[in-house]
């Protein structure tokens, strides 16, 4: 067998998954700039329409509202928790270490439908109802094993003499933690702070459960409006979320890694 | 002193992630499993006790074994493809002298930041009535009506490769990263072929990375009930789809309970043995 041909047919067959992956939603963002009335093929010109069409729908700017603050608060609280448990898991040793390693990314092993079904019967029975906090707490719980994956792996390289050197110089834990550790590890806070976000913006399964009647997040939004047909809307719709949920981490990592090259430089 | 206080402080950073997660995960669990053991009236009110009922249907009823099966059949269906398709790219990713490599990784990671509704929804553009393919072939003049390509079980499990497809690869990609060059060129200069040396020295070094994929591939598509609802047929339903219609639709929260630990069970003992034979870790190490 010819080997560059065998490699031939790899690189061939790489192109192919990455326009099947690529493909259907570069075909979403061109459409929602698509001028003719029905949104389909083929497109009749180039026009903002359907972005103005959102801005003026209610609805949709309510659920923008609803997802962004929900995002933001689910990174907030599920960075905090995570980083302090990926510093636990990093610069100590304890016993039933192992364990607690499994507890920790408990919330990714459980199937998402069972911890949305146990999460919404269990707090409906202490007396909270289908709203934002439950909502809040469901996506925290989720997001949390990603975010002590993630902080952890990045923690791993950080190293720790700057800190010790510190604490022998007589400054306290707390001192210690907002002046040296909390620095140095910042570029993992803001890749954990990021991912939460993403995922808790992008989650419908369990938001499905969890939100009350009335209250919708962007993609609750778009699935009750796919029950009607696919309209040009949500093809506008769909553009936006790929801009908030792609654009933003990525300045987020070209931001980390400034601060980091910062630091090394320093 | 210092020393019993360095015994606590891992505790004490780690007791709110705990705290969640005990109060948020494993209390719930332990309440629906107490739960599915409850009945619910048609009145709507709960009688709590030990009765069977539900447990009897939900193993006993043909009509919730068939969704099983079928739900089974789908997700195993999507992770051997995901499995072949990914395999392609991993490996090239992992293999290739290509300058701009990093690109081509970081494009593998872009799709885990595009929103899942809209990558499912993103087929309907291109198989629905008035898609890309159908107005392709039409313009082509070599069909008269729009082909009915959507709402079925094959769409279903197009989508779910879509959506599953970049932890395949990058499970993949990571056990290949990893793989000593060395190793592949000792085989080659053995005399063993191109070929051979895959087979019998890059395949098996690759294989913890493949069934980390296949492992999060399975219990992610088995669990899902948004694609059937977005690309299935009105008989592509999944097991999730019962546990969401016997728990928002009927509002039978036993039944619904019990539904869920069926999942819960299922995917969990698939977890242990996953767990026994690769080990966490492995997972783990896609997250460096």
């Amino acid at each position: 067998m010819n080997p560059f041909s065998g490699w031939r047919l790899i690189r061939l067959g790489t192109i192919l998954v990455y326009l099947f992956m690529f493909a259907p939603v570069a075909v979403v963002i061109l459409l929602s700039f698509n001028s003719s009335q029905f949104g389909s093929f083929p497109m009749e010109g180039v026009s903002l329409r359907w972005f103005v069409a959102l801005w003026e729908n209610d609805a949709i700017v309510r659920a923008f509202r609803t997802s962004l603050l929900l995002g933001g608060l689910t990174a907030l609280i599920s960075t905090t928790f995570g980083v302090l448990g990926a510093l636990a898991m990093v610069r100590y040793d304890f016993p039933g270490k192992n364990l607690i390693a499994t507890a920790l990314i408990a919330p990714i092993l459980v199937p998402e439908v069972v911890l949305a079904v146990a999460l919404l019967l269990f707090l409906g029975a202490i007396g909270v109802p289908k709203s934002f906090p439950l909502l809040l707490a469901g996506h925290v719980i989720f997001t949390l094993p990603f975010v002590v994956l993630v902080v952890q792996a990045r923690l791993v390289g950080v190293r720790r003499d700057y800190e010790e050197a510190a604490l022998s110089l007589g400054a306290n834990p707390l001192q210690t933690f907002f002046q040296i550790t909390l620095p140095l590890i910042l570029p993992a806070v803001l890749a954990g702070g990021l991912f939460a976000f993403t995922i808790s913006f992008d989650d419908i399964t369990g938001t499905l459960f969890w939100k009350p009647g009335g209250v919708e997040t962007v993609p609750t939004q778009i699935f009750a409006m796919l029950r009607n047909s696919i309209s040009p809307e949500i093809n506008a719709l769909g553009t936006v979320m790929v801009i908030v949920t792609v654009a933003l981490p990525l300045s987020g990592v070209a931001l980390a890694r400034r601060l980091g090259r910062r630091q090394r430089g320093a | 002193m210092q020393a019993r206080e360095n015994l606590w402080r891992p505790w004490g950073l780690l007791s709110p992630a705990l705290t969640a997660i005990l109060l948020l995960l494993v209390v719930p669990v332990c309440f629906i499993v107490v739960y599915s053991f409850w009945l619910r009236t048609a009145t709507g009110a709960d009688i709590a006790g030990f009765h069977l009922d539900n447990w009897s249907e939900v193993l006993g009823d043909a009509f919730y074994r068939d969704i099983l099966g079928f739900t089974l059949w789908i997700a195993a269906a999507t992770t051997v493809i995901c499995a072949l398709v990914g395999y392609v790219p991993a490996y090239f990713i992992a293999r290739t002298r290509f300058r701009h490599k990093a690109l081509l990784f970081l494009l593998l990671m872009l799709p885990f930041w595009i929103s899942y509704i809209i990558r499912t929804m993103s087929w309907i553009n291109i198989l629905g009535a008035s898609g890309v393919v159908n107005v392709g072939l039409e313009s082509l003049g070599l069909i008269d009506a729009p082909l009915q390509l959507l709402y079925n079980q094959w769409t279903v499990i197009v989508g779910l490769v879509h959506f599953l497809l970049p932890f395949m690869i990058l499970n993949i990609f990571v056990s290949l990263d990893g793989i000593d060059d060395n190793l592949v060129e000792a085989a080659r200069s053995l005399g063993s072929s191109e070929w051979q040396a895959f087979r019998e020295v890059t395949l098996p070094l690759s294989l913890p990375g493949l069934a980390a994929g296949s492992l999060l591939c399975f219990v992610l598509a088995a669990g899902t009930y948004i694609t059937p609802l977005v690309l299935g047929g009105p008989t592509d339903a999944m097991f999730a789809n019962l546990v969401f219609e016997a728990i928002i639709t009927q509002l039978n929260w036993p039944l619904g309970s019990a539904l869920s630990l069926v999942l819960l069970i299922l995917l969990g003992m698939l977890v242990a043995v996953y767990n026994h034979f690769v080990g966490m870790g492995q997972i783990a190490r896609s997250f460096g």
